[in-house]
């Protein structure tokens, strides 16, 4: 008997060859796409960015001017916070800082916080989260104007003890149903006050760094 | 192939042997995003378009696939093309693809997906396969609408919630409220809800069934022709 024709070797084969195009049209699809899907991610999180910081505020490339820093003890979580550079005429104006909540209810949450070179926040918004759909996922925009509710404030307004949900004193609303989600959303972005006034400085001194977009 | 056949192949798929209702197959994705119904929509558009790749391009290979190496060669086929529509939809629809997120990937899981291949596209022309794979995602994308009105209807009293992510910016007409001031109706917004609402959706169905024909049969059993339960 040919050895090429043993059933178990022809099977084998023909199983290569298909996993062999299966992979060929996987790698030039994604070769088509894998430049749109970076452009989409850009174009959406430059979106997302213009949403917090009105593009008369600045005039620097907000996407480029960023840097990353780590800080577990302080933010509870050992992902790098991603600091985007507002600056007008190169004046600092805000920074936007993308950063990693440890505390949801179906753990982490992604928020963007936009502040200004005074300590005030300009607006939060929610990057992306696993909350309960419908319980606690009004943070989001798009399902109630909850995170509206941060802009103008600082850590003077509302003073110590306001920056938590109602529930625990603060000044801040809850959700029926759902009282972690906006706590470890208002935990966060206080945490993100505290750090801002206290290292403001070193986040517009250092020079950007060019962090690799696929990471 | 007469035109009796195509309507017996479209009944089937859709309503017979309606995936979600009848088959129960691909509960998973049922249940998890049919909290509203444009995300049933959005996954049950997706799923059909990959049954309908899945089944074309089984068919096409049938004659070249041996009986023991056929699941492993389905399932590559499977994953290829949802992992192709993936990458579209992540370039060509975004905000789309934000939306589904995880359920995407996983249509892969959707076993509805692998039994139409072994039991119909593998043994038929790639015409007939093509259609079955349209019913049968038809019927799939018609019971996760159907659910995820119920669910969210009792939910939150709105319907087409969120269409603008689908549609765009004229979708944010689409949006209904039935009951305004509605306090929200957790239960249904939670997996439980799912359960409740799948249960009336397929005990609607059987009553249907049963008052048309005379005789009430069991009509779960063995409809899949060559296959037996495990």
């Amino acid at each position: 008997m040919n050895k090429a024709s043993h059933p178990v070797i022809r099977s084998g084969l023909l199983l290569g060859i298909i996993a062999l195009l299966g992979t060929a049209l996987l790698a030039s699809v994604n070769a088509l796409t894998h430049e749109r899907i970076l452009e989409q991610e850009k174009r959406r999180m430059l979106q997302q960015l213009n949403e917090i910081v009105p593009v008369t505020l600045f005039n620097n490339d907000l996407l480029e001017d960023r840097i990353e820093i780590r800080d577990e003890a302080h933010f509870r979580h050992p992902a790098a916070v991603t600091v985007y550079r507002a600056r007008m005429d190169g004046q600092p104006a805000a920074v936007l800082m993308l950063v990693t909540a440890p505390d949801g209810y179906n753990g982490d949450i992604r928020l963007l916080t936009g502040i200004d070179s005074n300590g005030t926040v300009i607006g939060v918004r929610i990057v992306s989260h696993r909350e309960t759909p419908g319980l606690g996922d009004p943070i989001e925009i798009e399902k109630s104007d909850w995170i509206l509710g941060f802009g103008e404030k600082s850590l003077q307004n509302p003073g110590k003890g306001g920056w938590a949900v109602k529930k625990d004193g603060g000044q801040f609303d809850q959700f029926t149903g759902a009282t972690i989600s906006p706590r470890a959303v208002v935990r966060s972005v206080h945490n993100t006050l505290l750090y801002f006034q206290t290292n403001s400085q070193m986040l517009f001194a250092t020079a950007s760094q060019t962090v690799s977009r696929d990471d | 192939m007469t035109e009796n056949k195509l309507k017996q192949i479209l009944f089937d798929g859709a309503w017979r042997q309606n995936t979600g209702l009848v088959v129960l197959l691909g509960l998973c994705p049922l249940l998890a995003v049919t909290n509203t119904v444009i995300n049933g929509l959005a996954l049950g558009l997706a799923t059909m378009l990959t049954l309908m790749v899945s089944n074309l391009s089984v068919s096409l290979m049938r004659g070249l696939l041996k009986p023991e190496i056929r699941i492993p060669a389905f399932v590559l086929i499977i994953a290829s093309t949802v992992t192709v529509i993936e990458l579209l939809m992540h370039a060509f629809f975004y905000d789309l693809f934000r939306i589904l997120g995880i359920f995407i990937p996983l249509i892969v899981t959707n076993c509805a997906i692998i039994g139409r291949a072994e039991a119909f596209a593998s043994r038929n022309a790639p015409l007939p396969s093509l259609l079955d794979g349209f019913a049968t995602g038809l019927g799939f994308c018609i019971t996760l609408v159907l659910l995820g009105s119920l669910r969210e209807l009792t939910g939150r009293g709105t319907l087409f919630s969120g269409a603008d992510m689908l549609f765009g910016h004229w979708g944010q007409q689409l949006t209904l409220t039935i009951i305004p001031e509605h306090p929200g109706f957790l239960l249904a917004m939670l997996p439980p809800g799912a359960f409740f609402g799948l249960a009336l959706l397929i005990a609607c169905r059987n009553a249907w069934e049963s008052r048309k024909t005379e005789t009430p049969k069991h009509t779960v059993k063995n409809l899949i022709p060559g296959t037996h339960e495990t």
